[in-house]
């Protein structure tokens, strides 16, 4: 059974200043489900509806964001939940933290910068589940530290005595300590060095094997994806262009944009010539009609401005949302 | 190649900051003993590259003049900038030399239009008498980055795209036609889609401008794909340098191999030896303060004497390397990490 199941989800951002009210369709008909045990990987550039959907996802609905449609469940183990009603103190007590964590790009706002690393862990457990013995407790983060393999003494360290690459361990390492189903990965090695974001990302992998859970990670990096990732989902404007096993996303993609994204990538040893899309991503308080990629696709049709494309399913587990490919199935 | 024929000649720079307060602190080397040049008649796009803290932007604010070197000399046209004192001087000196900067949403203000900043521009550098002659002026520089003043005119920064806005910036750097372009991480607040438009522009510029151009960048992959030649930094030192193929092709000194092992190839094939472990440093500050080579601390072939020496720069064909593996007496050793 999934662990998270999406249907048909639309979250619109509404504002109304001076009576002018405006919606930016951020997040419109997306639906996919999260498997226990995978990596799942969501790419997209800037401004695709990546970070509105993780919030949506993890139950962090604050006005303007609303949901429009859709349903989001959970099912850990025989519990399932319903994120779209439930109260902000159950999903505080019950799933943030236990069930639910949350790795962000800039590890230094997770971390106190007036204490030391050890009195953030006390901090999170205390509140979560209380601490009747110390002594065990310190022991039981320190096992835990060095399992992830992070030396001891990082837990005697104010964050601005650590590396950037070791804080965001650190914040990895405190998003899994009650070993959460399903952690939710936000861009977490967008502002790092290669070689950092390397040692970051074999952690989360190796936290993966460990405990056999769930990772949603969010990156616009295509490559990070290539070599961490079980599944992709391909976001656009909002929607899903193309979802598939990494292999089939890399060695056969299908949608034009998904193309373009993985055969304009530079790497060494390779200078063959590479050229932008023409145009810019759409502006989603005011989104193109039909299918939102046709003002940029070189394979453009009549249909694909009048009729938004249906996502099919062309192979297992690879979905795709393009008229070409409805038109000529594999 | 004497003096003269050199647009740029860095020699021998070093650039420390103190930390700390008025009593102890410490001393940060942040650009130590770098030595580089270009060519005045073969336009070239060299590219500086190098983890966060390598001292990248240091170098660059030296080539614009916005710091002065500790020691060393740093000679544009034969002409050591430390002797550029009076204004008219500088503006000669920044007309041949324009920066491009990292995020163009911040490189203009976003309650000002942008042509505003072409047109002042062309202006300031009287590339142009009056307001009539720098439409001509900025319109050229417009089309020589693809757009028209057409496209620009009384807009705002967030009415353009991240890759047009980028363009613009480009195109203002073009006006008071530089010989020179340092562009410190162009493109990586651009989006994935239009990211390829900018890399390619600085080859046209090259091409076409004859525009020399430091590419200031984390980014391996870009940098294999425009750049003539590169330089690795590491806390402040060049340890590789040469032509870009050699260096990234077959890498001789150990932190760029590592470096190059660690950018992730975006295909899935080589997953398996991607997530190899490494071993990373616990704290930002060791490396700077280390005597000898900053590279021992982690490098898999060290000597006793790389903690101690810092190593000396050793040509190997067509390139430069800093790592005592390449030295005469270490021949044997060298042959044998050869990938």
């Amino acid at each position: 059974m999934a662990l998270l199941s999406v249907e048909n989800l639309s979250a619109y951002y509404r504002t109304e200043i001076y009576g002018i009210s405006r919606t930016v369709r951020a997040v419109d008909g997306v639906s996919f489900e999260l498997k226990p045990n995978e990596i799942y990987g969501v790419a997209g550039e800037s401004s695709c509806g990546k970070t509105t959907l993780i919030k949506v996802i993890s139950g962090n609905l604050k006005p303007p964001l609303k949901v429009n449609s859709g349903s989001v469940s959970y099912h850990f183990g025989i519990h399932a939940v319903d994120m779209l009603h439930i109260s902000q103190e159950e999903l505080r007590r019950d799933l943030r933290w236990k069930e639910i964590s949350y790795v962000m790009q800039g590890s230094m706002s997770v971390l106190n910068p007036v204490r030391k690393i050890i009195r953030t862990f006390e901090d999170i457990v205390d509140t979560h589940e209380g601490i009747p013995d110390k002594k065990r407790f310190f022991e039981q983060v320190r096992e835990h530290v060095n399992r992830l393999g992070l030396p001891s003494e990082v837990l005697t360290s104010y964050p601005h005595q650590l590396s950037g690459g070791m804080r965001q361990r650190v914040a990895i390492a405190l998003a899994t300590v009650f070993h959460p189903r399903l952690i939710i990965a936000d861009e977490p090695t967008t502002a790092l060095d290669v070689v950092v974001q390397r040692g970051v990302l074999q952690m989360i992998k190796d936290i993966q094997a460990m405990s056999n859970n769930t990772v949603l990670l969010v990156t616009h990096d295509m490559a990070v994806h290539a070599n961490v990732a079980d599944r992709v989902m391909i976001m656009y404007a909002g929607r899903i262009a193309e979802e598939a096993p990494t292999e089939i996303i890399f060695n056969a993609p299908l949608h034009p944009y998904t193309q373009h994204l993985i055969h304009s990538l530079p790497m060494i040893g390779e200078r063959s010539n590479k050229v932008s899309l023409r145009g810019a991503p759409p502006n989603l308080a005011n989104p193109p009609t039909g299918c939102r990629f046709h003002e940029r696709c070189p394979y453009v049709m009549d249909i694909c401005r009048t009729e938004v494309p249906e996502l099919v399913t062309v192979q297992d587990g690879h979905r795709v949302a393009c008229h070409l490919v409805k038109e000529n199935p594999l | 190649m004497s003096a003269a024929d050199k647009l740029l000649d860095v020699q021998h720079v070093t650039v420390e900051f103190h930390i700390g307060g008025l009593v102890g602190g410490s001393l940060l080397v942040a650009v130590n003993d770098v030595s580089f040049s270009l060519d005045m008649d073969q336009p070239e796009i060299f590219t500086l590259a190098g983890e966060s803290g390598s001292g990248k932007t240091t170098l660059s604010r030296l080539l614009l003049r916005d710091l002065e070197p500790t020691r060393g000399k740093v000679l544009f046209e034969g002409r050591d900038l430390a002797t550029v004192r009076n204004r008219s001087e500088f503006k000669e000196f920044m007309k041949k030399v324009q920066p491009v900067f990292q995020n163009p949403f911040e490189t203009f203000s976003p309650l000002r239009r942008v042509d505003a900043y072409l047109f002042d521009t062309a202006l300031n550098f009287e590339m142009a008498p009056d307001h009539q002659t720098a439409a001509r002026v900025v319109e050229e520089a417009l089309r020589n980055v693809g757009l028209s003043l057409e496209e620009v005119s009384n807009r705002y920064p967030h009415e353009l795209s991240g890759g047009q806005i980028q363009r613009v910036s480009v195109a203002r750097a073009l006006i008071s036609q530089p010989k020179l372009i340092l562009a410190d991480e162009p493109v990586s607040m651009v989006d994935a889609s239009l990211r390829m438009e900018i890399v390619n522009l600085f080859r046209k510029l090259r091409d076409e401008q004859r525009v020399s151009v430091i590419y200031i960048t984390h980014d391996l992959a870009t940098a294999y794909y425009i750049s003539d030649r590169i330089g690795i930094m590491l806390r402040g030192f060049i340890i590789e340098s040469g032509p870009v193929e050699d260096v990234l092709d077959r890498p001789l000194h150990p932190y760029t191999q590592l470096l190059k092992e660690s950018v992730p190839e975006p295909a899935p094939k080589e997953r398996e030896s991607w997530a190899k472990h490494i071993s990373l440093g616990t704290t930002e500050v060791k490396e700077y303060s280390r005597a000898g080579c900053k590279f021992a601390g982690r490098c898999p072939h060290v000597m006793e004497i790389c903690r101690v020496v810092d190593p000396p720069d050793v040509q190997v064909e067509r390139r430069t390397v800093k790592c005592y593996l390449y030295t005469e007496h270490a021949e044997p050793a060298a042959a044998g990490i050869q990938p």
